[in-house]
């Protein structure tokens, strides 16, 4: 996360083994594994072994990417349910973890705070923290699973999405709902995990109000999906059949990001 | 040198040897992209050297994983059926018997296992390529487990949990690129295995008269 888009130079590296391994070889299989190199050579240029991907390679990678949201968009069950845990294996102290360092969490104030609709939702009114705070709250004990490998259990408790999307009027039909977020970030989502029971626009963590650290004053928490798909600081909140994309989905991370 | 056609003999037909390539690549692939997955959050105190890894950055390398892996799982599905169904499993692989690994251990230590009949697998292959096709089994089944923790609950909670799975899925990949590493050093010293897995065709064995 900390050096993206750092290419390696390895052909180098390959052209020595290729005639390391030559050299062991008797003549008939030195002049067939020669002959092979060359295509080891090719998949070399291939894999981004040289200096530079060939854009021909990262179109095909994009490609598949999006197959693969497919495929899971597929694979999604909306009746299955992230595992829950027992209070007691809530992490601590749970890792902070964003695009940028500790010390540079955005203060966000509460009282003046508002997250606003657009798109596709009927009433498009935007809602203070006093007013969220008056909707039927829930709270969930989950793993928070990072893209990077890491996990986490964190307890996160707030308003169900659905309760919120069919209360502002948001067309559920609609392909994607995107996140704008307070930090500068943004991500976006498929509808039926929107509308998934464990889907929570969060406002405490652990019992207490959510933290700065943890997305102050509202963040959405989505146990079906992928750390970078849980957006902190939500400032905005579209409901689109149009692509909407996020900070890291635009760099390169797999857009479905589900679990 | 006269070429006698006759004394080459067909050992590995075309479509294993099809899928033996494009597993090769898949491995590489998976294997460097894997390791700079890993990189991102290691689970044991130390890292894998950026030069040997796949993809320049997480995001890159997760893009080249979640690719390589459809040639892994779709070429090693039709190895697996085109196996079983024509028998082939059963007749190179089957039976492996304890006595008679003992025996070529022992062998292959003293520098004496016999590759005569390229057709035959000693015990010692016959061990090494059933177990490695498992160990495939286990890393795809392992990725899935950390690919989808929750629609693959069962396969995960089988696996011990998130991630209790991600140290599958590594322990998987070592006896993978151990297997790789054997396999490569006993082609360097028996080259003509090398010609035989890309030509299909090996020299037919001395007669036992001669």
């Amino acid at each position: 996360m900390k050096s993206p888009f750092a290419k390696q130079v390895t052909a180098q590296a390959d052209r020595h083994l290729v005639r390391e391994v030559a050299k062991r070889l008797d003549a008939p299989a030195r002049r067939v594994f020669l002959k092979h190199s060359l295509s080891l050579g090719s998949l070399a240029l291939l894999t981004g072994c040289n200096a530079e991907t060939p854009e021909a390679v990262d179109k095909m990678l994009t490609r598949i990417s999006r197959f693969n949201d497919r495929v899971q968009w597929a694979l999604f069950n909306p009746n299955a349910l992230a595992p829950t845990y027992p209070d007691s294996m809530i992490t601590k102290p749970f890792p902070f973890n964003a695009y940028y360092d500790q010390d540079q969490v955005r203060e966000i104030d509460g009282s003046t705070w508002k997250l606003e609709l657009a798109g596709l939702v009927a009433d498009k009114r935007p809602w203070t923290l006093t007013d969220l705070a008056k909707l039927p709250q829930i709270a969930q004990t989950t793993r928070h699973i990072c893209v990077e490998g890491w996990s986490a259990i964190g307890k996160w408790g707030g308003i169900p999405f659905k309760t919120f999307l069919e209360k502002v009027g948001a067309d559920t039909t609609a392909k994607y709902v995107a996140f704008k977020c307070g930090d500068d970030y943004s991500t976006s989502i498929d509808m039926p995990t929107a509308l998934h029971p464990q889907t929570i626009m969060t406002l405490t963590f652990a019992d207490r109000t959510l933290p700065p650290d943890y997305g102050y004053p509202m963040k959405v928490r989505i146990p079906t999906k992928l750390g970078y798909k849980n957006p902190k600081h939500v400032m905005a909140i579209t409901v689109t059949n149009t692509y909407p994309g996020g900070y890291w989905e635009d760099q390169g991370y797999n857009w479905y990001g589900g679990s | 040198m006269v070429k006698n056609k006759s004394s080459w003999i067909k050992v590995h037909p075309a479509l294993v040897r099809i899928c033996h390539w494009l597993n090769a690549i898949a491995i590489v692939l998976m294997v460097m992209s894997g390791w700079q997955i890993y990189n991102a959050s290691p689970i044991f105190p130390f890292s894998f050297p950026k030069s040997i890894t796949l993809g320049g950055w997480l995001g890159g390398a997760i893009q080249w994983h979640f690719a390589a892996m459809w040639i892994l799982v779709v070429n090693g599905l039709v190895y697996l059926v085109y196996n079983i169904v024509s028998g082939r499993l059963r007749g190179k692989f089957w039976p492996i018997r304890v006595r008679e690994l003992l025996h070529d251990i022992g062998q292959a230590l003293r520098g004496r296992l016999s590759h005569a009949d390229p057709r035959h697998y000693n015990a010692v292959q016959k061990l090494a390529y059933v177990g490695v096709m498992l160990v495939l089994v286990g890393v795809v089944a392992s990725g899935l487990a950390i690919w989808k923790p929750v629609q693959f609950q069962p396969l995960t909670n089988l696996l011990g949990g998130y991630d209790f799975a991600r140290v599958v899925h590594f322990a998987c990949m070592s006896l993978i690129v151990l297997f790789v590493v054997v396999h490569v050093v006993m082609v360097v010293l028996v080259p003509k295995t090398f010609i035989t897995i890309i030509t299909g065709r090996a020299k037919a064995p001395a007669p036992e008269a001669v």
